[in-house]
């Protein structure tokens, strides 16, 4: 099996403020496939990100990006890889093409060597390449970012939270350009706070405060799902919920959406039923579900 | 090299689009040194003079209705004695006077070679210069037309400047505007544009690339080194023609100096944006630790000597100092590199200090 | 009862360019309202008209019984803004920006304290109010920031994504201080792109276009677009959007 990222025991402390921002981090991730890190703000994704591009040296442990050192050959890894930070990176000053044509050329290479790769994406800002990229909507913008940071064919790309603060049409519409690229055989790694992703990625990494909680295909994470979920409905949510946690069998309860996920420490379902009708809710339903990221992800931080 | 062609044509983008701050980069050095050349003299065309004439012969009144008559001044009176003169000068009636000693036509025909003495108030020391070369022009033409080309008599005109002796004045701020204007866009504007780099957080997109962070650094000086130049070209342009600044020297010096300071500054810049990470930041440290020395040390509003002796230490650390020194030197006395080869060095040695500390300061990564 | 956000036509136009067109909608007193819509939908321009931040082009607007063309002051005095983008000074404790913001909404120093002690009973996190806001993690930021929009009892708050980045636990905990503001009469107008949230809400609106496409519960829209899933409505909606541009 070839690997196209390999971290290895890394660790980063800030020392202000003073934060473990990475503890003990391993994970492979397999050449030409797409990688998710997902976690909240502030669980260590940018500082990883940072560190796997060559932006930041870590304290402990060491990395290898497309069979490079990290630290050791930064200068060599620099044109094999592609970067898209979180935050819109580009000069809001310069047009779409300008933009384009600048990171080509700094990559030593042309638009035209590059154009299949961006081919689908950059062609739906195509119309507006004289327009000033600070002009752009929030989507455009990041379609153009992407296309910079894919111009010179890199080997792995990394997308620190591409899709954060995008909505749920466009947060769609650019996974599946994702995955047109990783079928042109580029690995990529990419970071996300949503859960409703992580689904879409070959292997995930879930992860919080700076330590990776489970790494695994999301199917299996999801098969390790250890109890029997629940999910509730009624038409009182809110007063279901604080019902519900008045259980005394009840392990966890969240509210997901119009329904909340219990699993119970023990004991019987139809228990929790019978108290529920009991306590005024004689509509309630309740299936055995199958648990989402979330679930597992929620279940992992406590 | 296409690369760094590549980023220099995009910090040309910058520099242009951002209409506001090009409009400053240009508009401000010429305001300035308009507002300068005319805070110090109006129309040179209206200076009120006073002719003292203590011989009143032909010779004499020739001159005399040569002053009269000419469109450049306005004429308040004669005087009879020096005392007259001086007692308008106090009530700021005249801004020159011209005296004319006794017996003027018998020294002449004596070839005793006369001097006609000229005064004047050297506050508005452009007015001052004035006065003196086109009295000066109006006694040599009288000399050529009275006593013919050959003549072996020559009126001597000596000019006595009142309150401002080193008739400070254009020779004073122009190079010191130059030292300014040269100082201010390269150390701040290049310090800005790269820490707005940091802000934007393309910085970080520019580290990963293959391209070397520091040529990109290099690559932003580009555009504001030909600011200056043109700013440079500009102040020499309106100060030697419409203010009258002397220029004895080279051009070639000249400009090679002011490309040195130039780089001096942009190294400083490069220095500032380095150690810093916000715009702001940069922009403060620029302005206090740039432009109050260069103002303060460079000695073109107030005198060096007359400082408290740290302070003069202190001041020897203005770049800006050692430039207008050398440019008084090639502007004023027209005299060459060997006159002022120390203060050059001054200045090489100050530019490689601030590229050798930004060079160990760089970094390659973020953090 | 009147409702507490009535409009009625309400039209914004940035030269050519029709940011918010035509909008009429009401929100009772009390209502969780989800203002969703795809980026460049003409949310945030919405948002701010009834912030009273931006004054419409034409078309009626009445925030907690203010005209948001005329009355912008009042109206500023009976809201509440928090923003994911709008953070609290990050160089002063906890304690010091509710005191902060509690002082420029004229409270007395009696009423900061009391509502500063509130939080304190609810979050039993008493470390917290003495350390800088810069230091805690992001979900406790919003939490804190909820909070302070919170200080003057507004009768509305208007929420812009309030829960983005935040983790799941932290993000069920936001929404249990929503609903307990619910509970005590606040109204709470809220965006957000995570659909589960959308679910959370009495009623929602789906912006595409500038034009409200669709205003209803959950369930019913979910009913009326046959699928189950908020997910899904938005996602039938919003893919018909022609325009991506955001002003």
């Amino acid at each position: 099996m070839n690997y196209d990222i390999e971290v290895d025991n890394i660790s980063k402390q800030f020392v202000k403020p003073d934060v473990q921002a990475l503890e003990d981090i391993n994970f492979n991730v397999k050449t030409g496939s797409l990688f998710g890190l997902i976690g909240a703000d502030g669980a260590g994704k940018t500082t990883l990100f940072r560190i796997l591009t060559t932006l930041l040296l870590a304290d402990n442990g060491s990395a290898k990006v497309h069979g490079r050192d990290v630290v050791k050959d930064f200068k060599i890894l620099r044109s094999l890889i592609g970067y898209m930070p979180g935050r819109f990176s580009l000069y809001t000053d310069l047009s779409v093409e300008e933009n384009l044509q600048f990171f080509a050329t700094l990559h030593k290479t042309t638009i035209e060597a590059g154009y299949h790769l961006i081919k689908d994406i950059y062609r739906q800002i195509e119309p507006f390449k004289n327009r000033r990229a600070g002009q752009l909507s929030g989507g455009m913008k990041q379609k153009l970012a992407l296309s910079c940071a894919l111009i010179h064919q890199p080997k792995v790309l990394f997308l620190d939270e591409p899709t954060t603060g995008v909505d749920a049409v466009s947060r769609k519409e650019f996974w599946n350009m994702l995955k047109n690229i990783k079928n042109q055989g580029v690995t990529i790694l990419v970071s996300t706070p949503y859960m409703d992703e992580a689904v879409l990625c070959d292997e995930i990494a879930l992860i919080q405060n700076g330590k990776i909680l489970s790494i695994a295909p999301p199917s299996t994470i999801i098969a390790q799902f250890p109890d029997v979920l629940y999910s509730v409905s009624g038409s009182q949510i809110g007063k279901l919920l604080e019902d519900v946690s008045k259980f005394q069998d009840i392990k966890s309860c969240f509210s997901f959406g119009d329904t909340i996920h219990v699993t119970l420490n023990q004991g019987d379902i139809k228990g929790l039923q019978k108290e529920l009708i009991q306590r005024g809710h004689p509509e309630v339903v309740i299936d055995t579900i199958v648990p989402t990221i979330e679930d597992c992800f929620i279940r992992l931080m406590q | 090299m296409k690369q760094f062609k590549a980023f220099v044509i995009k910090e040309f983008y910058h520099v242009l689009r951002d209409k506001r701050s090009l409009l400053l980069l240009i508009g401000l050095p010429i305001v300035q040194i308009f507002l300068f050349g005319f805070a110090l003299s109006n129309e040179v065309k209206n200076a009120t003079i006073m002719i003292v004439d203590q011989s009143k012969d032909a010779a004499s009144l020739s001159i005399s209705e040569k002053i009269r008559n000419n469109d450049n001044f306005h004429f308040v009176g004669f005087g009879y004695a020096y005392k007259d003169a001086h007692t308008a000068f106090m009530r700021g009636e005249i801004q020159a006077a011209v005296i004319i000693p006794p017996n003027f036509q018998k020294s002449i025909l004596r070839r005793e070679n006369p001097t006609i003495q000229i005064i004047g108030d050297a506050t508005d020391p452009n007015t001052a210069t004035a006065v003196i070369n086109y009295v000066t022009v109006i006694t040599m033409n009288f000399q050529r037309q009275a006593l013919g080309m050959t003549s072996p008599v020559s009126i001597d005109v000596r000019n006595h400047m009142l309150y401002n002796p080193e008739l400070k004045g254009v020779t004073n701020f122009v190079p010191g505007l130059m030292a300014l204007v040269l100082m201010l866009i390269g150390v701040l504007m290049t310090s800005v544009s790269i820490v707005k780099e940091k802000e934007m957080g393309t910085m970080e997109i520019l580290l990963v690339s293959p391209f070397h962070p520091l040529a990109a650094i290099i690559a932003k000086a580009v555009p504001y080194l030909l600011v200056s130049i043109f700013n440079l070209c500009m102040i020499l342009l309106i100060s030697i023609h419409v203010l009258g600044m002397p220029m004895e020297g080279s051009y070639f010096l000249l400009f090679s100096m002011s490309v040195l300071l130039i780089i001096t500054a942009l190294s400083m810049g490069l220095f500032i944006s380095n150690q810093t990470s916000s715009q702001q930041v940069a922009m403060l440290i620029s302005l206090m630790g740039m432009l109050l020395p260069t103002m303060l040390f460079t000695g073109f509003m107030f005198p060096i000597e007359n400082m408290p002796i740290p302070l003069q230490i202190i001041s020897n650390f203005a770049a800006s100092k050692w430039y207008y020194i050398i440019v008084k030197n090639i502007m004023i006395k027209g005299l060459g590199v060997a006159y002022f080869w120390k203060e050059a060095l001054v200045l090489v040695g100050m530019t490689i200090f601030f590229i050798v500390m930004s060079l160990r300061r760089f970094k390659m990564r973020l953090a | 009862m009147e409702p507490i956000i009535f409009t009625k036509n309400l039209t914004k136009k940035f030269g050519d360019f029709i940011a918010v067109n035509n909008i009429s909608f009401s929100v009772e007193k009390g209502e969780i309202f989800g203002f969703l819509g795809a980026n460049g939908a003409g949310k945030t321009t919405a948002m701010k008209m009834l912030c009273g931040l931006l004054v419409p082009t034409s078309g009626l607007g009445k925030v907690a019984g203010y005209d948001i063309s005329t009355q912008s002051d009042s109206i500023k005095r009976r809201i509440g803004y928090m923003s994911q983008k709008f953070s609290l000074y990050e160089d002063l404790t906890v304690r010091e920006n509710m005191q902060f913001f509690g002082g420029i909404y004229g409270l007395r120093n009696k009423e900061i304290q009391k509502k500063i002690e509130y939080y304190h009973d609810l979050w039993s996190n008493n470390e917290m109010f003495d350390g800088l806001v810069g230091s805690l993690p992001l979900g406790w930021k919003q939490k804190v920031a909820f909070a302070t929009a919170m200080m003057h009892d507004p009768d509305i708050v208007f929420l812009d994504e309030p829960t983005g980045g935040v983790d799941p636990i932290v993000r069920r905990q936001f929404w249990e201080l929503i609903y307990k503001a619910s509970d005590q009469g606040t109204t709470i107008f809220v965006t957000t792109h995570y659909m589960d949230e959308a679910e959370y809400c009495n009623r929602v609106s789906i912006m595409v276009d500038g034009e409200i496409a669709a205003m209803d519960s959950p369930k019913n829209l979910k009913i009326a677009y046959h699928t189950d899933t908020m997910d899904d409505v938005f996602y039938q909606l919003a893919r018909k959007a022609q325009r991506s541009e955001t002003v």
